[in-house]
């Protein structure tokens, strides 16, 4: 088992024919996923590889039954691709562009309420489940199918490192999940924590935050509550500067809030497993999980 | 992308919203003719940077007379003003803002930004103006009025009215108030502001309401529409190397320490930064070489690392998946080639293409230090630079 995605999953590519969306759609392709189609606006027809590609969304939900959508368009146009998607009733919309205007990401957001999709990022790696499904950029052999981990977190290579160190120690994972580093996403912490506590294979879970906002707060409430599974805990940014955008548009501490000693200190009260060393966050997870 | 004061207040009356008379002066003589030009005394001089704590740090005075106007600019201009915000060495006054005093009856707070957990753009406001918001939030959070806006459907009047009554306003202010947060949260939208914040907001004894500060931050993000706003961008409030990596699209962040350091990625990069001083020693900087960088962005990277004289030592930290290691070893081998580096380098790898990027290192005949892991990485590094 798994959450979100996996081996019947039908993906499309929003932006197939871009540099990256004919790299990455390769890379997922030869991992295993199914990529039944492309869409890029005026390239209906064309194909890229062996993938069809429609002028619409519509138009390629109609044709081939994709229920996931990975979108690589610029930031400019990317609100409206997810709107697009949304609209043509596509369940999963992963965003992997980063640089999207928060104004733009406030009204998808407020847009999709009420709807049934579900959006993962915008600005993250995307998600895999390994040994079936990988809708993103990861790296697929670094992930080791048939296990019992979740992987939730806000950053991109920190989230290869936690995998890496998770499958050197013989930790398989059932799914890894990229939320995205923008103030504004669409899948949160939450959401990832509440399907990986109902999903019967995962058995534990590692979350990764980072500095900024309060959604690592908000997560270890909802913790305490609802998840009886064990749950450890990373938080990059402790010697971050206040005030200072790091790299990740959301990772900024404002004033007293958001920092990495506030969210540590807050996850370890609801009873998580918080590593403050990453170097040895593999080995804690055998400790915890095994 | 932070901006000055009076540049916010010209935008503030491109917006129809009401702010003392007033210019900006980057000499004594300029303030002292555009106080001759105001309404009379006092006139108000405050220091221009990107900084809050101005008026603390002594960065804002009242001057009763066109003398006292040339003193205050001359002995504010060219000082280094120290406030909570520009940390100990300060930041050194180029221009300062010389304003209409105005007769105030009482201080107030405003502001709008967007709050990411609801994702609703927030009005926040309060009679307990002029003072750190931060400080009201925290020990009396009743005095804040906060209105959340759905974006899609825009503000509504009764999200004005509620934070006028709120405000306890005389009846003329009170239509002031309503029209000036309508024209604020127009500005806020159309400028992609990611801050817009009044404080304080003041409500003078004629029963008027002016934004006597002024503090506007714009969403990085969306600046690619906003051409004309980047002409508020002030390099002199910038570190000469941080605008240097930003040419590069390099996400470079200068601090204090001695272990220079280059990851690929955000998150990746601060915990890098992290397990530095877990290993007993300080981060010199923060540098996101980005998902997709070149053998020549990596160059640069290097170039800029150092630049910085205080960096004894050098972390790459690089775990490869859409940036392979052979690319990146390509671009260590190339600035090692054309800059002369003195310090020692430790490089750990791991991700797509390992094995060639190593080999590629290996070959080079550089003289770098290879670790198996990121904690070998750090340990090598703190040894190297407390040595």
């Amino acid at each position: 088992m798994s959450i979100f995605v996996n081996k019947d999953t039908r993906v499309l590519v929003q932006g197939i024919t871009g540099r990256e969306g004919m790299f990455h759609t390769r890379q997922c392709v030869a991992y295993g996923t199914r990529v039944v189609a492309g869409v890029t606006p005026g390239k209906g027809g064309q194909k890229m590889d062996e993938v069809p590609v429609f002028d619409t969304v519509n138009a390629a939900v109609g044709k081939t039954g994709a229920d996931c959508s990975l979108i690589f368009v610029p930031p400019a146009f990317a609100a409206d691709a997810v709107m697009e998607a949304v609209d043509a009733g596509v369940s999963l919309v992963v965003t992997i562009t980063e640089g999207i205007p928060v104004l733009d990401m406030m009204k998808v957001k407020n847009y999709m309420q009420g709807k049934p999709s579900r959006l993962i990022g915008p600005n993250c790696p995307g998600i895999i489940t390994p040994g079936e499904c990988k809708v993103g950029i990861m790296p697929g052999p670094i992930h080791k199918p048939g296990g019992a981990i979740g992987v939730v977190s806000r950053s991109g290579t920190l989230t290869y490192e936690v995998v890496h160190q998770l499958t050197r120690e013989d930790i398989g994972q059932t799914t890894c999940i990229g939320i995205g580093g923008d103030p504004v996403g669409g899948t949160s912490f939450i959401d990832c924590l509440d399907a990986f506590e109902k999903d019967p294979a995962t058995e534990g879970v590692v979350m990764v935050g980072e500095i900024g906002g309060s959604a690592e707060e908000d997560a270890a409430a909802f913790i305490t509550q609802h998840v009886t599974k064990p749950v450890v805990g990373f938080i990059a940014g402790l010697t971050a500067p206040p005030g200072r955008r790091m790299g990740h548009a959301g990772a900024i501490i404002s004033g007293k809030s958001g920092t990495a000693q506030s969210k540590i200190t807050v996850m370890k009260q609801s009873g998580i497993h918080v590593c403050e060393d990453l170097g040895t966050l593999g080995k804690l997870c055998a400790e915890v999980f095994t | 992308m932070k901006i000055h004061e009076f540049q916010a207040k010209e935008i503030f009356q491109k917006y129809n919203v009401p702010v003392p008379t007033g210019g900006v002066a980057f000499t004594p003589e300029e303030a002292r003719s555009i106080a001759d030009r105001l309404g009379g005394y006092p006139v108000v001089v405050k220091a221009q940077i990107h900084a809050g704590g101005r008026g603390k740090g002594g960065g804002v005075k009242l001057a009763h007379s066109l003398e006292e106007v040339g003193t205050i600019a001359g002995s504010i201009l060219g000082m280094t003003l120290i406030t909570h915000q520009t940390g100990p060495e300060g930041r050194l006054v180029q221009k300062v803002l010389v304003e209409q005093g105005l007769n105030i009856q009482k201080e107030l707070y405003l502001s709008i930004v967007p709050d990411r957990s609801t994702a609703k753009i927030v009005v926040m406001a309060s009679e307990a103006g002029g003072m750190d918001i931060e400080e009201v939030a925290e020990h009396t959070p009743e005095k804040i009025i906060r209105v959340h806006i759905d974006p899609l459907a825009g503000i509504q009047p009764y999200h004005c009215r509620e934070v006028a009554f709120g405000l306890n306003l005389p009846p003329a202010a009170m239509k002031m108030l309503t029209a000036m947060l309508g024209n604020l949260y127009r500005m806020f939208l159309e400028t992609d502001a990611s801050l817009v914040e009044i404080n304080p907001l003041v409500l003078t004894a004629e029963e008027t309401v002016v934004a006597l500060d002024a503090k506007v931050n714009f969403d990085d993000n969306g600046l690619f529409r906003h051409k004309d706003l980047l002409e508020y961008r002030d390099l002199d409030e910038e570190d000469p190397l941080e605008i240097e990596a930003s040419q590069y699209n390099l996400n470079y962040i200068n601090l204090d320490g001695n272990v220079g350091n280059m990851v690929n990625g955000a998150g990746l990069a601060m915990a890098t930064m992290d397990i530095i001083k877990r290993a007993g020693a300080e981060p010199a900087n923060f540098l996101d070489v980005g998902g997709g960088a070149s053998a020549e962005m990596v160059e640069n990277g290097f170039r800029i690392i150092l630049s910085d004289k205080n960096v004894k030592g050098i972390l790459i930290n690089i775990f490869g998946g859409i940036l392979r290691c052979d690319v990146l070893a390509q671009g260590v081998v190339e600035a090692a080639k054309k800059t002369n580096i003195g310090v020692p380098v430790v490089v750990r790898m791991e991700g797509t293409n390992v094995e060639e990027g190593r080999r590629i290192l290996a070959e080079s005949g550089l003289q770098l230090i290879t670790a198996v892991d990121l904690k070998d990485a750090a340990g090598k590094v703190a040894e190297i630079v407390n040595a």
